[in-house]
C-alpha cells in the first residue's frame, strides 16, 4: 500500500532546489536517518484494529464505530511514527498517503454496494428469453418477456445521439482551441456551452418534442431520432468540454515541431494534437455516452412507450432500457406480478450496464489503436 | 398458463360471432367486427390506469390482431393535452373534464364541436396499506384513519384505533404516515374521502399535492408508497389495492360495519353516487359519495375516466376508437381487468349505458 | 509520428491551403450550431415559462408568489448539491489520485473501469438502490446526528423514521456525480508531464511534494471543469432525488435530516409535470429556466476561477 516511489534517497535531501515556487522544501537538518521497516503500515493497521475493537468489545458497540475508531488512531499513530523515526516531510507524506486511500476506499464502499446490487438482483433475471423477446402480447402483463425492444431503441437513440454530438463537438473544441483561441466569437462560445451544461433534460426533451411537432407537422411525433436530437443537446456541452481541456493540456512544443517540419495546421490537429490527446477524448465521449444512456424524462416525452421492437427510427415509439426501467416500476407493486416485473428492472439495468462497458472497452481498444506510442 | 390460455380462446371465439348491431345488452360487444379492423391508435394518460388499458390492449390483440393499441402512462394532465391537441385518440384522466381551465370548451373544440365522451372506466379501492410487526388485521374509523394521515393520532395503541381493534396487539410505537410526493389522482380522491367522511379532524381539503404541514414520510409514486411502507415498520400509506403488493390492508369503517377493500365493494359506490350535474347524455362524470352508509360499500375509491369523442375526422379513427371501447366495456374485458389490473367491473346497466354512448361515434365528414 | 521530409511540391501546397479553409470551416460552424441549438431551447424556454406569472397560489403549492416558490425551490437544489459537492471534492481527488499515482497499475485499471461503468447506471436504478440500500443504512446516523450535534440548525430534528432525507439525498446525488468527476479527474491527473515529475523526484520530494508541486497545479483548471462537470449532474438530477426524498409541497428548512425537506427544482418538476395542468406546467418550465439560470451563473464562476487560476506547466 506504502510502495515508495523510487529515487527516494532516505530522509537525506535536506538541500532541495524548488524549480516550480509553489512552496520552498523545509531543510531538515536535524533529520534522523532512520526509515520505518516495510510492513509498518500493515503493524500499525493491526495495532490500530486492535485497539478499536477492544474499545468495541468493552463498549458493546458494532462494527462501524470500531472501524471508526481504528481508522482514527491509525491516522495519528502512523504518521506520528513516522516524525519520530524519520522526518516531518516523510510524515506530512505518510499521512497524506493515507488520506488518499480513506478518499478511495469511501468512495468505493458504496459503488461496490450499489454494483453488487445490481449484479445480485440483476443476473437471475437474464436469459435467453429475456434479451431476445419484447413484452408484446401477454408479457404486458405479467411481465415473462423480454427487453429486445429497449435494447434495440437504446442503441438507435443513443447511435444517434453520439452521431449528432460528437463530430459537432469534438470540431467546436478544435475551433476553440486551435483557431478561435483569443477571439471575442470563441468568448462567446466558450460561455453559450457553459450555459448548455445547464439544460434540465427535461427542457431538452421538450424542446426536442416542440422541433418535431413543427418540423413534421404532427400533433404527437414519436420517433427515434427525436430522442437522439435530445440526448445530443445533453452530450454536446460534456464532449466539448471534455475534449477541449484534453486538447489544452497537449504541449505546445508539439504543435511547433509539427508546424516547423512544414506539416499544414489542419493535418497537425488531425495527426498530431488528436492522436495525442485521443485517450482523453476517448474517456470524455464515453462519459458522455454513458450519461445520456441512462437518461429517461426527455425520452418519455419524445419517443413515447413501445411494447414492439422497433427498428424505425423515423417513424413510431419506441422503448429504450432507462424508459423501460422508469416505465416498469409502477408495476412493481402490482398484487399479481410485481415480483417478475421488479426482476425485469434489475436485469434491464445490468444489461444497461454491460452495455456501456462494452462500448467502454470498444473506444478504448480503438484510443489505443491510435494514440501515439509514448513513453507512458 | 392453462387458464390464460383458454380465456384466449375465449375471447377470439366472442371476437368472432357478432357482427349484428344489438345495442348492447349486458355489454356483449355490438355492431363491431374486430377482425375487420385496421391501423393503429396511440392513447395515453393516467397512470392508474396503465396496467388495466394494458390488460385491455393485450385482450383487444388478441381479437383484432391487425390493430395496434398503445397506452402511454404519461399521467392524466398529458393525457389531456393530447387528447386535447389531436395526439392521442382518446385519453385517460383521473379528473373529468372541467372549465376552469377551459379543458371542456377545448375538447368540444377538437371533437368537431361535439360534446366529448367521459366513461368512468377503471375504478378501484384505495387501500390504506400498513405494516405494524403481529398485526394482520386492523379497522379503522373513518375519524381513525383522518386523525393518522393529519398526524393527530401518533401511536399505534391510541384508543382511537385500540376501540375497533380488540383483540389485537397494537405496540406502543410511533405511527409513521406515509403519502404521495407527487401530485396525483390517488391523492385526490383519498383526500376527497378524508374530507367528506371526516371533515372535522381532516381540514386540509381536497388536493391533488398532498399538504406539507400534515407531516409524515412521502414516497413517489404508488410503488414508492409501496416501497416506504414495505421497507419501514410501523408505517400506513395509501395506494391503489391493485398495485399494494402483499401489504396488510385495513377495514374501514362504514356505518357500523368495517368494510374491506375490494373490487366489487369499490365498484358498488359508482351505484349509489350521483352524476355531475348540467352534463349531456354522453359525459358520465359522478360525483362520489364517500359518505355513505350503504352496506358493503368500500368507501375509499379511485375513479378515472375514459375521455373519447363523438366525432371524429376520420372513418378509420372513429372505427378504431369504437371497436377498442367497446371491447373495454364488453364482458370480456370488464373480465379481463378484473383479472389482471384488480380493477373493479362496471355493473351491468352501465354497462350497456356506455355501450349506446360508443355506438353514437363516427366520422364527421 | 508524422513528418514531413521533403519540400511539398506546388500543387500540394494548394491542397494544403484547402483542406485548412474546409477544415477550419467545418470547425467554425460546428461552433456556430452551437449558437443554433441554445437560441432554440432558450426562446422556447422563455414562450413557454412566461405565462407562469398569470399563476394564482394554488397552482404554485401555496406559495405566495412565483418568486417565492422559485426561491424555496432554489435553496433547497443548492442545499442539495452543496452536501453531495462537500462529498465529491475530497472524494473524487482520493479516488483520481489512488487511480493515476497511488495503485499499482492492476489494480488502477479495473478500478477506472468500474468508476466509468457506474458513470451509466441510470438514475432510477441509483434511486431505488438509494431506497433499499442506503437510506436504512444511513438512519441511525441521522438520530446520532440529532442526538449529537442537535445544536446545530442543520440537525433540529426530529429525526426522519426511514431516513429518506436531503442529506441521504445529497449522498445519493454525490454518488452519481463521482464516477464523472473521477474519470476527468484521473485524466487530468495523467498529463502530468512525466519530466516534472521525474524532475521533482530526482529532487528527493516526497510522492506528496511530487504531487502538490507538480500535479496539482498542472491539473488545477481540469479539476475545477471536473467538479463543476459533477455539479452540473448533481444540480440537474432528477429521477433519483424524486425518489429518495421525502419531500412534499416547497418548504425552506434548513434542516438536513427531517422528514419535512426542502426539495430541489428537478425533483419539483418530475414530481409535478405528471398532473399539470396547462398553467401549472409553465410553472414547471419557469422553474427549470431558474434551473437553466442557477446551473449557468455556477458554471460561469466556475470557468473564471479555473482560467484565473490556471498554472501552465
Amino acid at each position: 500500500m506504502t510502495s515508495t516511489p523510487p529515487a527516494e534517497p532516505g530522509g537525506r535531501a535536506t538541500d532541495t532546489i524548488d524549480p516550480f515556487s509553489t512552496g520552498p522544501l523545509p531543510p531538515d537538518p536535524t533529520a534522523p536517518a532512520g526509515r520505518l521497516p516495510r510492513l509498518a503500515a500493515l503493524l500499525t493497521g493491526v495495532v490500530a484494529l486492535a485497539a478499536g475493537g477492544l474499545l468495541g468489545v468493552i463498549l458493546g458497540w458494532g462494527v462501524a464505530p470500531v472501524v471508526a475508531v481504528a481508522w482514527v488512531v491509525f491516522v495519528v499513530a502512523f504518521p506520528l511514527w513516522s516524525l519520530l523515526v524519520e522526518n516531518r516531510r516523510k510524515a506530512v507524506d505518510r499521512l497524506v498517503t493515507t488520506l488518499v486511500w480513506t478518499a478511495f476506499v469511501l468512495a468505493m464502499i458504496p459503488l461496490v454496494s450499489l454494483m453488487v446490487t445490481v449484479v445480485a438482483k440483476g443476473a437471475p433475471a437474464i436469459s435467453g428469453n429475456f434479451l431476445t423477446a419484447d413484452m408484446s402480447g401477454r408479457a404486458l402483463l405479467d411481465g415473462s418477456g423480454g427487453i429486445f425492444h429497449a435494447l434495440v431503441g437504446t442503441l438507435l437513440v443513443t447511435v444517434i445521439a453520439a452521431v449528432i454530438a460528437v463530430p459537432v463537438g469534438v470540431l467546436t473544441a478544435v475551433w476553440l482551441v486551435e483557431y478561435g483561441k483569443g477571439t471575442r466569437l470563441a468568448g462567446v462560445i466558450t460561455f453559450l456551452v457553459d450555459v448548455m451544461t445547464g439544460i434540465p433534460s427535461i427542457v431538452a426533451g421538450l424542446f426536442a418534442f416542440a422541433f418535431f411537432q413543427v418540423v413534421l407537422a404532427e400533433p404527437l411525433p414519436r420517433l427515434a431520432v427525436g430522442g437522439g436530437v435530445a440526448l445530443s443537446l445533453l452530450m454536446l456541452p460534456t464532449v466539448i468540454r471534455a475534449v477541449e481541456e484534453m486538447l489544452k493540456l497537449v504541449p505546445e512544443d508539439l504543435r511547433e515541431a509539427s508546424y516547423a517540419l512544414g506539416v499544414p495546421k489542419w493535418r497537425t490537429i488531425v495527426k498530431v494534437v488528436l492522436p495525442t490527446a485521443v485517450a482523453g477524448i476517448v474517456t470524455g465521449v464515453t462519459l458522455a455516452v454513458a450519461r445520456v444512456a441512462g437518461e429517461t424524462a426527455p425520452l418519455l416525452l419524445i419517443v413515447g412507450t413501445a411494447y414492439q421492437t422497433n427498428w424505425n427510427p423515423f417513424d413510431g415509439g419506441t422503448a429504450t432500457l432507462p424508459t423501460f426501467i422508469f416505465g416498469s416500476l409502477s408495476k412493481t407493486s402490482h398484487f399479481k406480478y410485481g415480483d417478475a416485473w421488479s426482476d425485469a428492472i434489475w436485469g434491464a439495468a445490468l444489461v444497461l450496464i454491460v452495455i456501456v462497458m462494452t462500448l467502454n472497452v470498444v473506444a478504448r481498444v480503438i484510443g489505443s489503436v491510435f494514440a501515439p506510442k509514448t513513453g507512458k | 398458463m392453462p387458464g390464460v390460455a383458454a380465456l384466449a380462446l375465449l375471447l377470439t371465439a366472442c371476437g368472432g360471432d357478432d357482427d349484428n348491431g344489438s345495442g348492447g345488452n349486458g355489454g356483449e360487444a355490438s355492431g363491431v367486427d374486430y377482425g375487420t379492423l385496421e391501423g393503429e391508435l396511440i392513447a395515453g394518460g393516467a397512470s392508474s390506469q396503465e396496467s388495466a388499458q394494458n390488460a385491455w390492449l393485450v385482450g383487444f390483440q388478441e381479437v383484432a390482431p391487425n390493430v395496434a393499441v398503445t397506452y402511454e402512462p404519461v399521467g392524466s394532465g398529458d393525457g389531456r393535452t393530447n387528447f386535447i391537441n389531436g395526439g392521442y385518440a382518446f385519453a385517460g384522466s383521473d379528473a373529468y373534464l372541467t372549465d376552469d381551465e377551459g379543458e371542456l370548451s377545448d375538447a368540444t373544440e377538437r371533437c368537431a364541436g361535439t360534446d366529448p365522451i367521459e366513461i368512468p372506466n377503471y375504478v378501484s379501492p384505495i387501500a390504506v396499506i400498513f405494516n405494524v410487526p403481529g398485526v394482520d388485521e386492523l379497522n379503522l374509523t373513518p375519524e381513525a384513519v383522518a386523525g393518522i394521515f393529519a398526524g393527530e393520532i401518533t401511536s399505534w395503541n391510541d384508543p382511537a384505533i385500540a376501540e375497533s381493534n380488540e383483540g389485537a396487539n397494537l405496540p406502543d410505537a410511533d405511527i409513521t404516515p406515509v403519502h404521495r410526493s407527487d401530485e396525483s389522482g390517488t391523492t385526490e380522491n383519498f383526500t376527497d374521502y378524508l374530507d367528506a367522511a371526516a371533515g372535522d379532524v381532516w381540514t386540509a381539503g381536497v388536493v391533488e399535492t398532498w399538504p406539507t404541514d400534515a407531516g409524515g414520510e412521502a414516497g413517489n409514486g404508488t410503488s414508492g408508497v409501496v416501497q416506504v411502507v414495505t421497507e419501514n415498520e410501523n408505517t400506513i400509506g395509501y395506494a391503489d389495492a391493485s398495485q399494494a403488493g402483499g401489504l396488510g390492508q385495513a377495514n374501514i369503517g362504514v356505518g357500523d360495519e368495517f368494510v374491506p377493500p375490494s373490487a366489487d365493494a369499490a365498484a358498488k359506490i359508482l351505484e349509489v353516487s350521483p352524476r355531475v350535474e348540467g352534463r349531456p347524455d354522453v359525459d358520465l362524470a359522478v360525483d362520489l359519495d364517500h359518505t355513505t352508509a350503504e352496506a358493503g360499500v368500500y368507501p375509499i375509491v379511485l375513479t378515472s375516466y375514459l375521455l373519447a369523442c363523438q366525432q371524429y375526422e376520420d372513418q378509420a379513427t372513429a372505427d378504431l376508437v369504437k371497436g377498442y371501447l367497446s371491447y373495454v366495456v364488453s364482458d370480456e374485458g370488464q373480465e379481463l381487468a378484473a383479472a389482471e389490473a384488480g380493477a373493479a367491473p362496471l355493473s351491468d346497466s352501465l354497462q350497456e349505458e356506455i355501450q349506446g354512448i360508443i355506438d353514437g361515434i363516427s366520422a364527421s365528414s | 509520428m508524422t513528418a514531413v521530409r521533403e519540400e511539398p511540391p506546388v500543387q500540394e501546397v494548394a491542397g494544403r491551403r484547402i483542406g485548412d479553409a474546409v477544415f477550419s470551416r467545418a470547425a467554425l460552424v460546428s461552433s456556430l450550431l452551437v449558437i443554433v441549438f441554445l437560441a432554440g431551447v432558450a426562446v422556447f424556454l422563455l414562450i413557454k415559462g412566461l405565462p407562469a406569472f398569470d399563476a394564482e397560489p394554488d397552482q404554485l403549492n401555496e406559495r405566495s408568489s412565483l418568486w417565492s416558490l422559485v426561491g424555496a425551490l432554489l435553496f433547497g437544489t443548492v442545499l442539495a448539491s452543496i452536501i453531495a459537492m462537500l462529498i465529491v471534492t475530497p472524494l473524487s481527488i482520493g479516488l483520481g489520485l489512488v487511480i493515476s499515482h497511488y495503485a499499482p497499475r492492476r489494480i488502477a485499471r479495473p478500478v477506472g473501469f468500474l468508476v466509468d461503468l457506474l458513470a451509466a447506471v441510470p438514475s432510477v436504478v441509483f434511486g431505488l438502490w438509494g431506497i433499499i440500500v442506503l437510506a436504512p443504512y444511513l438512519q441511525p446516523m441521522h438520530e446520532w446526528l440529532v442526538d449529537n450535534l442537535g445544536w446545530l440548525p442543520f440537525f433540529d430534528g426530529p429525526a426522519s423514521t426511514t431516513g429518506r432525507t436531503i442529506l441521504t439525498a445529497g449522498v445519493v446525488l454525490a454518488l452519481m456525480a463521482l464516477p464523472i468527476v473521477t474519470a476527468i479527474m484521473r485524466e487530468v491527473f495523467a498529463q502530468t508531464p512525466r519530466a516534472h515529475e521525474e524532475a521533482a523526484l530526482a529532487l528527493g520530494a516526497t510522492r506528496w511534494e511530487m504531487i502538490r508541486m507538480t500535479v496539482l497545479p498542472y491539473g488545477r483548471s481540469g479539476m475545477v471543469a471536473a467538479l463543476l462537470l459533477g455539479l452540473g449532474r448533481a444540480l440537474g438530477e432528477t429521477m433519483a432525488v424524486a425518489m429518495v426524498l421525502s419531500a412534499t409541497g416547497v418548504v425552506v428548512n434548513w434542516d438536513v435530516v427531517s422528514s419535512q425537506s426542502s426539495n430541489t427544482i428537478a425533483a419539483y418538476i418530475a414530481l409535478g409535470y405528471k398532473e399539470a395542468s396547462p398553467i401549472k406546467v409553465s410553472v414547471l418550465i419557469f422553474a427549470g429556466l431558474a434551473l437553466f439560470l442557477l446551473t449557468f451563473v455556477v458554471n460561469f464562476l466556475g470557468r473564471w476561477i479555473a482560467t484565473r487560476g490556471v498554472v501552465k506547466g
